[in-house]
């Protein structure tokens, strides 16, 4: 068998009733690692006798009848910010090279909970600071649909090995677009919840009031099956948001029921700055959804043009601190011979952080720094207020927005690495998501001239990713794109 | 408001965050950050004199737990990953000036 | 020189630690003196990915303790994550609150001589987890240990209202008693519970003029003892240098010193107060609290009568001595136990000596409060009102409170068990007394005579008399039939 022809879900199926054992999943997705991997170097680490061994665990509690989980023998990939008891956590970073940490991410033992095989740690920018995983320190990972380009970032490793069949389901995590962005790039699909719907217990943190976990996968199916296991209240992370405020539903259940009378929003004048080939497959979406019985409806989001802007202050300032704590003091690199005690931070921080890392501590810091707060961090957060009422006005008009993930699909390797500001400038569809705490999903919807994947991004209101995952599917249900497939899966 | 920033600053700032820069990085820091902070000016275009600041998007407040004794790592793990220790302690090269502003 | 006067200014920055069981904001326990690094967990060694969640008991504690000090409690309040770098502050950043701290204003009044006493405006009161702690005693290296890092502290900040040092350590002092009223911190000086930073400067005047020194903090007090000394040591110090050097308190002349408490003198740490920069900013990882009024009401009905009130009530309402009020109210169960003594009937000044004698010698020796003695207040009231009839002497008092914590008895079956009841039945001491009077013809004599000896004798025949009834005599009594008889 292999990964390319089962979703998560089918294979789950078929592992449960014994058709398929995880045993022979788990093998499938080490056979096209050993195949592609070498090319796309997805991952950081990978767990394959730890994956057999608990395969053959799932395997055998189906034989005795045991009960399994909702992810039972399924193989799964998880971007390397989330701790976990086994392996390193690196972040992608030499400051945490050799880092294992004592304790594990929530949406770790939810997914183990689940019986799921996390067969690998997948790679990212370095903290998940990037749009291009080009900032690893770590590793070089590529695009499987062209390998001269990036697979988008920050959680490229995971798009990555969806997108070449080396796991059937991963987690990322998305600050300002990180999990939709590289879905678009590698034509899968990504789905960013809502903050607070997934704990961050165990995340190592980027931007604090921006993270959020979410899933990769072939299918809006698979990305609703692994929110159910991932989303929920948890009493460690004092911003996941409790039942009462928000119940889980089960995201699976309803997807194929089509939304009634739904309303799409579309921003025209907004999605103009996206290149040719990005526009016309947005504007065959919305055909699409028109033809399902959708009406579209103009909104605006006046103050959407300053998103970039209050994000790279609110996102760095809160990096600036996060990253503190990695000063070879009590885990992580220690520079060798420290003069004295102030150079075990200065130096270790200094040789062991890449250039894109140190650059956002510096804005950070810069943006927090007295004389500066007011004018840079508290003015952001005034901006953040004014997009996030954008957005709250823009959904009295409709149930969803539709738009572009990224200007462009996938850019070329180093071709933006020259001038951070440009790479800052691509993330203009996905930060303001972020700075609103609204759910986004990013689905393939094209293909441009060089053969390239082009996502198409889905929004609605807060805690409403049930609404959301069903507007996705009643789209791939119309459309083959989801099918499409990199010639490295073969 | 335009607000230039110059080496001297940049290097200012790199102290802070505890970065001991070259002097390639400080140059370009210097120009990269000089472009990133021109560009964030543009929030300035934005009248938000009545506009409240949002640390956070989330309904809620007062989340707590119970004074209830959980499990501590224990020493020998709390210690697993330091890089260096010496008996129960972690190791730091001697701190002479005295300075913890707790 | 004849021209010159000066007072001292001082404002105290304190930090209280709180007697929850967990930390700030993990569930490790508190811990005094375990190996080191053992009470840790990912939270409070700042380990990537760990997120801290609120101890509602330390909240509730600082709240009660804000009202008490009659702090406006913020309705809404948040934390704030204040940066910098030091090895026993393992995220770098100590989550704590700076622009809407939980209290803010209030004030405590500190008893002075003579039963008055003053009012010490407070700033604010918040709340923040403590640092752990490096050493350095091990030679060429420092250690950290984290045990201590996230213990939950609340920070008090006061006015520039203190103009001694002895109203400096008086304030130290009643906060203590306060806290320990309360219940929300033992204040255990010795443990590290209180911390005391003080603002130091002069005003002096001369030839007219006035001039300020600069402003002095130091860090880092342990002991009232070092707080008084320390305050007495600046303030001599900081004449000193201003009589010889003129220098006065300019913007950025702040210095800070640490206390020497061997040769106890201030040592000089940094010159200017060196450009701090804590990056304040809101801690994207706890939400904030909002305080309901139907939440700090159940809070205020845990407070009770604060100890200085109290202790000015002794005094004015029973007449105590400021000395023994003190004593009294110096813990809130030793206080609460004599007011219910009270209440049973008892003589307040009675009492007051049979406790400050017996009883808290008692409860110091077992290491418990009055409270858990084992003895009810009705029983020592009892026992007060014995002594007042003279069917006990003081002494017997005591003899016999200390049996009651022992037995569980009550007094008057012990005073019979141990033979101390005193005898006052005059007709029976009257022909103790004649018998005597009889026996001790000589010393009759000196009595009536008036000599040189008459004092020493008439206390020879009381003495007899006592013998002769086993000490059950109740010598007030026994002497009014002497002066009598020899009149
Ligand atoms: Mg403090
Ligand atoms: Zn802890």
């Amino acid at each position: 068998m292999s990964l390319d022809e089962l979703t998560a879900i089918d294979l789950r199926e078929r592992i449960a009733a014994r058709q398929v054992s995880s045993t022979e999943a788990v093998h499938a997705a080490f056979e096209q690692i050993d195949r592609a991997e070498p090319t796309v170097g997805a991952f950081i680490s990978l767990f394959r006798d730890e994956a057999f061994a608990r395969a053959q665990e799932i395997d055998r509690r189906l034989a005795a009848g045991e009960p399994v989980g909702a992810l039972a023998g399924v193989p799964v990939a998880v971007k390397d910010n989330l701790c976990t008891r086994f392996g390193a956590t690196t972040c992608g970073s030499r400051i945490l090279e050799n880092f294992h940490a004592p304790y594990e991410a929530t949406v770790i033992r939810r997914l183990l909970d689940a019986g799921a095989v996390i067969i690998g740690k997948t790679n990212l920018d370095e903290f998940a600071m990037g749009s291009s995983t080009e900032n690893s320190g770590l590793k070089k990972t590529v695009n499987p649909w062209d390998t001269e380009r990036v697979p988008g970032g920050s959680s490229g490793g995971s798009a990555t090995a969806v997108a070449a069949r080396l796991c059937s389901i991963a987690l990322g995590s998305d600050t300002g677009g990180s999990i939709r962005q590289p879905a678009s790039f590698c034509g899968v699909v990504g789905l960013k919840p809502t903050y607070g719907r997934v704990s961050r217990y165990g995340l190592v943190a980027y931007g604090s009031s921006l993270d959020q976990i979410g899933p990769l996968a072939q299918t809006v199916t698979d990305a609703a099956l692994m929110l159910s296991v991932i989303a929920g209240h948890d009493p460690a992370d004092s911003t996941s948001v409790d039942e009462r405020t928000a119940p889980v539903a089960d995201y699976v259940a309803r997807l194929d029921e089509p939304v009634g009378g739904l309303r799409v929003g579309i921003a025209p004048a907004f999605n103009a700055g996206a290149d040719e080939s990005v526009r016309s497959a947005l504007d065959a979406a919305i055909e699409v959804y028109c033809g399902a019985g959708a009406d579209v409806v103009e909104i605006e989001l006046p103050h959407i043009d300053y998103a970039i802007a209050a994000y790279y202050v609110i996102a760095t300032a809160e990096a600036s601190s996060n990253l503190a704590r990695f000063d070879g003091v009590h885990y992580g690199y220690r520079t060798p011979n420290p003069a004295d005690y102030v150079e075990v931070y200065s130096k270790s921080r200094e040789e062991a952080f890449g250039q894109e890392v140190k650059r956002r501590i510096m804005l950070g810091t810069y943006a927090l720094s007295s004389g500066y707060y007011d004018a840079y961090y508290l003015k952001a957060l005034k901006v953040r207020n004014l997009i996030r009422n954008d957005f709250v006005k823009a959904f009295e008009r409709c149930d969803a927005i539709l738009m572009p993930v990224a200007p462009t699909t996938a850019f070329k390797i180093g071709e933006k690495t020259d001038d951070p500001l440009k790479m800052y400038l691509s993330d203009i569809y996905t930060i303001a998501v972020n700075l609103a705490g609204i759910p986004g999903l990013s689905i393939p919807c094209g293909l441009d001239p060089a053969g390239l994947p082009i996502g198409l991004q889905i929004l609605t209101p807060a805690f409403s990713e049930d609404k959301l995952v069903r507007i996705a599917r009643m789209f791939e249900a119309a459309t083959e794109w989801h099918t499409k497939k990199p010639a490295i899966v073969g | 408001m335009q607000q230039q920033i110059d080496a001297d600053q940049v290097r200012k700032v790199a102290k802070l965050g505890r970065l001991e820069l070259t002097d390639a990085e400080v140059e370009a820091f210097t120009e990269q950050l000089g472009a990133i902070l021109a560009y964030v000016e543009k929030m300035n275009e934005l009248d938000t004199t009545d506009v409240e600041p949002l640390a956070h998007c989330l309904p809620i407040s007062n989340v707590f737990r119970d004074d209830v004794v959980g499990p501590s790592l224990g020493t020998d793990n709390a210690l697993a990953n330091a890089p260096q220790r010496d008996g129960s302690f972690f190791k730091v090269p001697k701190i002479l000036d005295d300075s913890s502003g707790a | 020189m004849s021209d010159l006067s000066y007072k001292v200014i001082v404002g105290l920055e304190i930090h209280v630690q709180l007697a929850t069981r967990t930390k700030m904001f993990c569930g490790c326990a508190l811990s005094f003196g375990e190996e080191a690094n053992s009470r840790v967990c990912p939270v409070c060694l700042g380990m990537p990915g760990s997120l801290p969640v609120m101890n509602k008991q330390a909240v509730e504690y600082a709240m009660l303790a804000a009202l008490a000090l009659h702090c406006e409690v913020a309705s809404f309040t948040k934390w704030d994550r204040k940066s910098y770098y030091y090895p026993d502050l393992p995220k770098n950043y100590q989550i704590s609150q700076y622009d809407l701290p939980l209290g803010s204003g209030g004030y405590i009044e500190i008893p002075l001589e003579g039963g008055r006493t003053k009012r010490i405006r407070l700033i604010r009161a918040h709340l923040e987890e403590d640092a752990g702690k490096n050493l350095h005693t091990a030679g060429s290296f420092s250690q950290v240990d984290l045990n201590r890092a996230g213990t939950p502290l609340l920070e008090i900040v006061t006015e520039p209202d203190m103009n001694s040092a002895a109203e400096v350590r008086a304030l130290a002092v009643e906060l203590q008693r306060i806290v320990r009223y309360l219940g929300v911190s033992e204040a255990d000086m010795q443990k590290g519970h209180m911390r005391f930073e003080p603002n130091i400067n002069l005003l002096i005047e001369r030839a007219g003029l006035q001039f300020r020194t600069p402003i002095v903090e130091v860090k880092n007090l342990n002991s009232f003892r070092a707080l008084e000394r320390s305050v007495a040591y600046e303030t001599q110090r900081q004449l000193d240098v201003f009589l010889e050097t003129g220098i006065t308190m300019q913007m950025g002349n702040k210095s800070t010193r640490g206390w020497n408490d061997a040769d106890e003198t201030t040592v000089l740490q940094r010159e200017k107060e060196e450009a701090h920069d804590y990056r304040y900013f809101p801690d994207p990882d706890l939400v904030p609290v909002t305080t309901t009024p139907e939440w700090l009401d159940e809070i205020r009905s845990r407070l009770c009568e604060l100890p200085v009130a109290r202790q000015m009530r002794y005094v004015g309402e029973y007449g105590l001595s400021d000395y023994d009020a003190g004593v009294l109210t110096a813990e809130r169960a030793t206080a609460e136990f004599f007011e219910q003594t009270v209440v049973a009937g008892a003589d307040p000044k009675r009492v007051c000596n049979l406790l400050t004698q017996a009883g808290l010698k008692l409860a110091n020796e077992r290491g418990c409060d009055m409270s858990a003695l084992g003895i009810a207040p009705a029983a020592v009231a009892n026992l007060a009102q014995m002594a007042d009839a003279g069917t006990v002497s003081a002494t017997a008092a005591s003899t016999i409170l200390q049996a009651m914590t022992e037995t569980g008895k009550a007094p008057e079956l012990l005073a019979e068990e141990m033979n101390l009841v005193q005898t006052s039945d005059a007709g029976e001491l009257e022909r103790i007394v004649d018998q005597v009077l009889a026996e001790n013809v000589q010393a009759v004599e000196d009595v009536v005579s008036g000599g040189k000896k008459s004092k020493k004798a008439r206390g020879f025949l009381l003495g007899q008399v006592i013998q002769k009834t086993k000490g059950q005599a109740n010598p007030k009594v026994v002497s009014e039939i002497l002066d009598r008889k020899l009149s």
